[in-house]
């Protein structure tokens, strides 16, 4: 038995290949290089040899895991800021009662109002979503980058916190409560098996109860594997200096 | 029309066909999230017990959505075949359920039948079905319709290959689709998901897959699952296309909120009968799921079964050459867990071929559903016993672009294998010359795009 196995997380989809009973192995590693999916990777019978099948489960594993895994009070703690929670009392809520994940009871508002500073131009704030790794390997470049960049332009940011059992919708009610010109949700995204721990940021202009969909400019695909946090960050401040601009955000922004 | 029953000495009373059709449903999350679930499980076999008395003509009588409110309504009724309507409209539900099932009731009566049947009767019978009771009497129905090769034919098991990339990379496309089709993949069609709905785009994925098809004689069609909007105007500046695709829904409103209209869709299935290249007569390939209704809040509270058999009912008047439920891809809040998940696979597949439909189901699942590939798998070995026509195929399950997870090339070799299923005919003939299947199961060449380029 050997215990030495190498962490096959690393090996990046291309890399894994099978060549047994391959003709040209040169032309399929050229077309392993064109695309993420899992191509190449050989069979037994019609199943999945033992690697590709491992490699697999894993990455799905990693995906439900993001999910269904809480973000550590630590975490919360080393971002240093304050958290509040929806409506929803565990993960199962989460997934099944979206309509709770976007409601703040009266005494999670009132944690808001008197720890928050009121009015600001912009409220960022982080949610966990559907991928509790994505605050921590996102937050700590794509947080700062945004905020250094607005402040450099006389933003005033209000004070950011944790929403825990996230929904994207929290900014109608979060907004208007703590009197902010322009609402920006970080919040993780449904995870894939490339990347468990993407992230998105939904903007909007005076959020409010009744506002489309199509409101909120959307920046998606934020993690190492996708756009960086910190391109990610100055890419999200051009876009909030332009809505507090033209006083609105999402398809309007295009009209 | 008695809308009450005792069990166990309790009374249980309901207040409209549309409030026994949801409570007789097995349970989904959906419904419990629209508030119109039964409340107890007792609650929902009393409902089944009052749906088994009422007629074809009670439930025909009372469409989940009014006729005057509702224009998918009013083509489900006007479109019913009144001489074989006035034949069995007297049937109960369980009379109807069991003349589906008797062994002398064969695929080709059932088929016959189902033109008098309205979306609401056919929903309301599946309800009265045990999870075999589907499979027994969907394993019985062959519905065939022709593109440019036929679909439906005994004892063939098809696949759509998806050969989706995040970023609608040619070469990516390309590699995807040669690979699929060296374990068997895309005799019901080559489709793809495209990450971005332009014309441009769309006219670019289609040429490339027409190219795929006519450099190496392949007998299937094709299809790139924009817009409707999207195709047709692809279609008018001279794309190569055989497959019109849209997404539908079971009320007006929700497919308003697919930027989708009735007579949208008659238009583009003449454009694509004159201007395609398909052979037809059938080109139009729908995609539905549970909840669709819901999630736009377009469901009139009506479950999430009945909702999804109307959409089966509008599909079937374009007469299809492909209808595919994408039964796990709406997520938890919708269908919950493994066993919700199997149960609508199986109701979909059976209410979608009791709609006369040649149906095929994408057994998929996302990241926040608490399930995994072993559940899909399970799903999808029901599914080829209970004569689904076709399945999804991608490069291990794994979709990049959609980020969710369904059957791979491989699952489709397996199950033909397991169940003794096979390709399309013409479909076989060209993987056995291409060395890529023999003797029903994977050839020398399977897996190796190499050979193809």
């Amino acid at each position: 038995m050997s215990g030495n196995k190498k962490d096959f997380t690393n090996i990046r989809i291309q890399d894994m290949i099978d060549t047994d009973g391959i003709e040209n192995v040169e032309i399929l590693r050229k077309a392993k290089e064109t695309t993420p999916a899992r191509i190449g990777i050989g069979h037994i019978g019609a199943r999945y040899k033992t690697t590709p099948m491992l490699r697999f489960v894993a990455d799905q594993a990693a995906a439900s895991d993001a999910v269904f895994t809480e973000v550590s009070k630590e975490v919360i703690k080393r971002l240093g800021v304050i958290e509040i929670k929806t409506k929803c009392k565990n993960k199962n809520d989460m997934i099944t009662r979206p309509d709770w994940g976007r409601i703040i009871e009266e005494d999670q508002q009132q944690i808001l109002r008197d720890k928050c500073i009121p009015n600001p131009q912009v409220q960022i704030y982080f949610g966990d979503g559907l991928s509790s790794p994505s605050i921590e390997a996102n937050i700590p470049d794509l947080f700062p980058t945004i905020k250094k960049g607005l402040e450099h332009e006389g933003v005033s940011i209000g004070t950011p916190f944790f929403v825990r059992y996230c929904r994207v919708n929290t900014a109608r009610t979060i907004a208007p409560l703590l009197g902010a010109e322009v609402a920006c949700v970080l919040i993780g995204e449904r995870p894939g098996l490339i990347t468990a721990e993407s992230m998105s940021a939904y903007i909007a202009y005076k959020p409010h109860i009744d506002m489309q969909e199509s409101e909120y400019t959307v920046v998606s695909n934020i993690s190492r594997y996708g756009m960086p946090p910190v391109e990610a960050g100055e890419h999200i401040v051009d876009l909030i200096l332009e809505i507090l601009a033209k006083k609105k955000s999402g398809v309007n922004l295009k009209g | 029309m008695v809308l009450k029953t005792r069990l166990y000495g309790k009374t249980y009373e309901f207040d409209s066909v549309k409030q026994v059709l949801a409570k007789a449903s097995e349970l989904k999350s959906g419904d419990c999230l629209a508030n119109i679930a039964a409340e107890s499980k007792l609650e929902r076999v009393a409902a089944k017990t009052v749906l088994s008395e009422l007629t074809v003509k009670e439930l025909r009588e009372n469409p989940v959505v009014p006729y005057e409110a509702d224009a998918i309504t009013r083509l489900i009724q006007d479109d019913l075949d009144e001489e074989v309507y006035r034949k069995v409209q007297n049937l109960s539900m369980a009379e109807l359920r069991e003349w589906i099932l008797d062994s002398r009731t064969t695929g080709e009566m059932i088929t016959e039948i189902s033109k008098g049947l309205t979306s609401e009767v056919i929903s309301g019978v599946s309800k009265l079905m045990g999870n075999m009771d589907l499979i027994y009497a969907g394993s019985k129905m062959r519905i065939t319709a022709k593109c440019n090769t036929t679909i439906g034919e005994e004892g063939v098991l098809a696949c759509r290959l998806q050969p989706n990339h995040p970023t609608d990379d040619v070469k990516g496309v390309i590699a995807s689709t040669l690979e699929g089709l060296s374990y068997g993949a895309g005799d019901a069609v080559i489709g793809l998901n495209p990450a971005i709905d332009t014309v441009d785009s769309t006219i670019a994925i289609w040429n490339v897959l027409e190219e795929i098809k006519h450099k190496y004689e392949i007998p299937t069609q094709t299809c790139v699952l924009s817009h409707v909007t999207t195709q047709m105007e692809a279609l008018r500046r001279g794309a190569k296309a055989d497959l019109c695709f849209q997404s539908i829904a079971g009320s007006e409103k929700a497919l308003d909120a697919f930027g989708v209209t009735i007579s949208m869709l008659e238009e583009a299935r003449q454009m694509f009968l004159e201007k395609g290249s398909a052979k037809g007569p059938n080109v139009m390939y729908f995609e539905t799921g549970q909840a669709a209704e819901l999630s736009s809040d377009a469901h009139f509270n009506a479950d999430q079964v009945t909702m999804e058999c109307r959409c089966y009912g509008l599909a079937r008047h374009y007469k299809p050459f492909l209808v595919n439920t994408v039964v796990g891809f709406m997520g938890p809040e919708y269908i919950y867990d493994s066993k919700q998940l199997l149960r609508a696979g199986l109701e979909d597949v059976f209410n979608g071929h009791l709609h006369g439909l040649p149906m095929g189901c994408d057994a998929c699942y996302t990241n926040h559903m608490p399930t995994d590939q072993n559940d899909i798998e399970l799903l999808s070995m029901l599914l080829a016993n209970a004569g689904c026509h076709f399945m999804m195929g991608l490069p291990q399950g794994d979709d990049v672009m959609l980020m969710y997870q369904s059957t791979g090339y491989h699952d489709i070799a397996a199950i033909r294998e397991i169940t003794k299923k096979r390709p399309m005919k013409e479909f076989e003939q060209w993987l056995e010359k291409r060395g890529f299947w023999e003797n029903g199961h994977l050839g020398r060449h399977a897996g190796d795009l190499s050979v193809l380029l």
